[in-house]
């Protein structure tokens, strides 16, 4: 089929969207707990939402990687936000929790205090 | 379409390709399916990464995790820990991406070899998978076509590749925008653009890599030459020897014109351009221009009287525009954008970069792209990691065969047209063979001589017969029956040849002779004078012989095929009455067997 200029356009839009990852920059590394506790208890979902959310927001030069156990099985999945120099710990996630976490973290730039490792470690 | 949280790219360059990249792409995939990632991970075959040393290349992506020399039995580990589990695997990093001390891992652009480099022509290798325009798309591709065919005129394309700066890649350096507004002022009912793809210097694949990496950097940057001289059909003179860069310019050119990009009335605009591809069979003299233009039609590979100049009277004697696959590359880059910014880079001369392939004695063999005026040293040592084993560096050829030799003195020197050929060199299509002390420089000379007298086309006289007298001079001197005499001869031969070939072939075949004896005098005088190869390459001019201390064990008596070695020397232990070995000099053939028989810790056999 012969693309139109517009055409082009949107296949370059569309296709970065998924190429992206491979560029070099990055401000914000959310690194998700992939070990045998994590994955039992969730991780991929948790962490293949992640990936939705932000793309979907378009957010750039966002990196989501897994890591293996972090230590804290009970608590899983949980995932580490480096933002801005500062590293939040969020525990016990669901895939909409991760979700809310991209909104309000990422995006209004407010850290949601209740889901974090610091206010689950006191209960 | 879907996203994916992972990429997976594999180096799908000739070089991995030969070392099973296929097979290890493959077992991934199945490895993907079998954890039910297929649709969270995408497995990506890319075009050459450069550091073909490190090959077969797997870089993960968000993270840029920089996996080498990976095995098709690696594969399973890869997608069973890294993307299922999370954890990088280690020992199969790149040395320099796991920093032992503090355990950290870097990505692959943190990496020495890449961090050092400036990639314009090679941008897209590596990144984006090069059988796929949408991902060429995605990177701009198409962009700079779409910007000239709807607001520029021919006159302001060629206006700005002028003003970049840009000078041929291929090797002699005429200034690219001078060329293109040559063709485009010649009128003609018909015209051509050709790309040179005909990479012949023994050593040199950047243009394979740019054509297997991102092919359709060419495709567009030759519409867009067309636009500018006025020319509705272009030809790809490509070696059959790269089946790879092959079967992507023809994946490329079909999905180009399917998308309309290539073809009658592109993206609407009325513009009529497309594209052929023409297989040369991998002669050296059809990378000179009118050489090319003889064999696309049909005929013997064999260079015209210049002029006329193929901007006048080309393929089918029509006016003919001809550029380097390398030089195209860089044009999309340079009207995204914009020349000045092009012309920032590099130095007074030379603009922009430039690709060398870097091959002989040294760590990093690869492709790497840097500025122009980078130091020969900083290539060298600074990206190339330097000699192998602690080896003392001797020279560096670049140039190819047309090229020279420039000894350690000059490592200082920016890298510019103009600096490499006042040193006798020449910047060629950018080939960097780096010699260390193992290597005879008259040996080296002579190697070169020895392509160009198989690859001289013969239709001059200079070049077909001054090569081989040339020759002739060398094998005299590498066999120690040369006399002083025959230095001159040979100096002044050289020259000659220089002077009165018809074509660049034989104008640049004696560099190599003429640049090793202004910086290597010394080399020719020994082999000559003393009949000794310093480096102890030149057969006939060295002897293995037994030094004392030889323990009598026998070993290279047993590996000789000539049994030119025999136990008849000294006794070498008074209490069994051994007696060390002895080598007959008539009956050897300097094979070499017994220097590698002989235990190193003794190391009692030596050349000489």
């Amino acid at each position: 089929m012969k693309k139109t200029i517009a055409d082009l356009e949107k296949i370059r839009m569309e296709v970065l969207k998924n190429i992206d990852l491979r560029n070099s920059k990055e401000e914000v590394r959310i690194v998700v707990g992939m070990g045998t506790c994590g994955i039992s208890a969730g991780a991929r979902e948790v962490l293949n939402a992640l990936v939705e959310e932000i793309n979907r927001r378009e957010l750039k030069n966002i990196k989501v990687v897994p890591t293996g156990c972090v230590g804290m099985c009970r608590l899983e999945p949980m995932f580490d936000v480096y933002k801005d120099g500062e590293k939040v710990t969020y525990v016990d996630m669901t895939p909409e929790k991760a979700r809310q976490v991209v909104v309000e973290h990422l995006v209004n730039n407010r850290i949601i205090e209740d889901y974090t490792i610091g206010k689950r470690a006191k209960e | 379409m879907r996203l994916y949280r992972s990429h997976v790219l594999i180096c799908g360059g000739t070089g991995c390709t030969s070392s099973r990249s296929q097979e290890i792409k493959k077992e991934m995939e199945k490895y993907i399916a079998e954890f039910g990632l297929e649709n969270e991970v995408q497995v990506v075959m890319t075009g050459c990464f450069g550091l073909c040393e490190a090959g077969p290349i797997v870089i993960v992506y968000p993270e840029g995790t920089f996996y080498s020399r990976v095995k098709v039995e690696d594969a399973k580990r890869i997608v069973e820990e890294h993307l299922y589990k999370g954890r990088i695997v280690k020992d199969l990093l790149y040395y320099e991406a796991l920093e032992e001390e503090t355990d950290t891992v870097k990505s692959v652009n943190e990496v020495e070899f890449y961090a050092k480099q400036m990639r314009i022509a090679l941008k897209n290798c590596g990144v984006i998978d090069p059988e796929n325009i949408d991902e060429y798309i995605a990177v701009d591709g198409y962009k700079a076509l779409t910007k000239v065919l709807t607001e520029m005129t021919p006159e302001q394309v060629i206006e700005e590749i002028t003003k970049s700066g840009l000078r041929g890649r291929g090797g002699a350096g005429f200034p690219t925008g001078k060329k293109w507004a040559i063709a485009a002022s010649y009128k003609a009912d018909q015209k051509y653009v050709a790309c040179n793809a005909d990479e012949g210097d023994p050593g040199a694949f950047m243009d394979r890599s740019i054509l297997e990496g991102t092919p359709h950097s060419v495709l567009e940057a030759m519409a867009i030459a067309g636009y500018a001289i006025g020319a509705s059909k272009g030809y790809i003179y490509v070696r059959a020897e790269y089946p790879i860069a092959v079967k992507r310019l023809n994946i490329a050119i079909n999905q180009a014109r399917e998308y309309g990009l290539l073809g009658e009335n592109i993206l609407g605009t009325g513009f009529n351009f497309d594209i052929e591809i023409c297989l040369g069979a991998g002669a050296f003299v059809c990378g000179e221009e009118t050489a090319l233009i003889e064999s696309i039609e049909g005929k013997r590979g064999m260079p015209r009287v210049r002029p006329p100049f193929p901007a006048e009277k080309g393929i089918w004697g029509k006016p003919t525009l001809l550029n380097n696959v390398e030089t195209y590359a860089n044009i999309p880059a340079i009207i995204n954008n914009g020349a000045e910014w092009f012309a920032s880079i590099g130095t007074e001369d030379s603009k922009g970069t430039k690709v060398f392939a870097l091959g002989g004695k040294i760590k990093n063999t690869g492709l790497v792209e840097v500025p122009m005026g980078t130091t020969l040293r900083e290539v060298i040592y600074g990206i190339g990691g330097g000699c192998p084993n602690g080896k003392k560096f001797k020279a560096v050829q670049t140039g190819g065969p047309s090229g020279g030799c420039l000894p350690e003195k000059y490592l200082d020197t920016p890298i510019s047209y103009e600096n490499l050929t006042r040193l006798g060199s020449m910047m060629g299509s950018g080939g960097m063979i780096v010699m260390d002390e193992d290597n005879c420089m008259v040996d080296i000379a002579r190697f070169y001589l020895d392509f160009t007298c198989d690859e001289s086309c013969g239709k001059c006289t200079p070049c077909r017969e001054g090569t081989y007298r040339l020759r002739e001079l060398l094998d005299k001197i590498v066999e120690g029956r040369a006399t002083l005499d025959d230095l001159d001869k040979l100096e002044s031969l050289a020259h000659y040849i220089k002077d009165n070939s018809l074509c660049g072939l034989g104008q640049t075949a004696p560099n190599p002779v003429l640049s090793t004896l202004e910086h290597f005098r010394d080399e020719y005088i020994a082999h000559i004078v003393d009949k000794k190869c310093p480096a102890h390459v030149c057969q006939k001019l060295l002897q293995y012989v037994v030094t004392d201390k030889c323990i009598a064990c026998g070993k290279c008596i047993n590996v000789c095929p000539q049994e030119a070695i025999s136990a008849t020397g000294e006794v070498a232990n008074e209490r069994t009455g051994k007696r060390r070995s002895v080598i007959n000099q008539e009956l050897c053939i300097k094979c070499g067997a017994c220097l590698e028989a002989c235990p190193p810790k003794i190391g009692a056999i030596v050349r000489i």
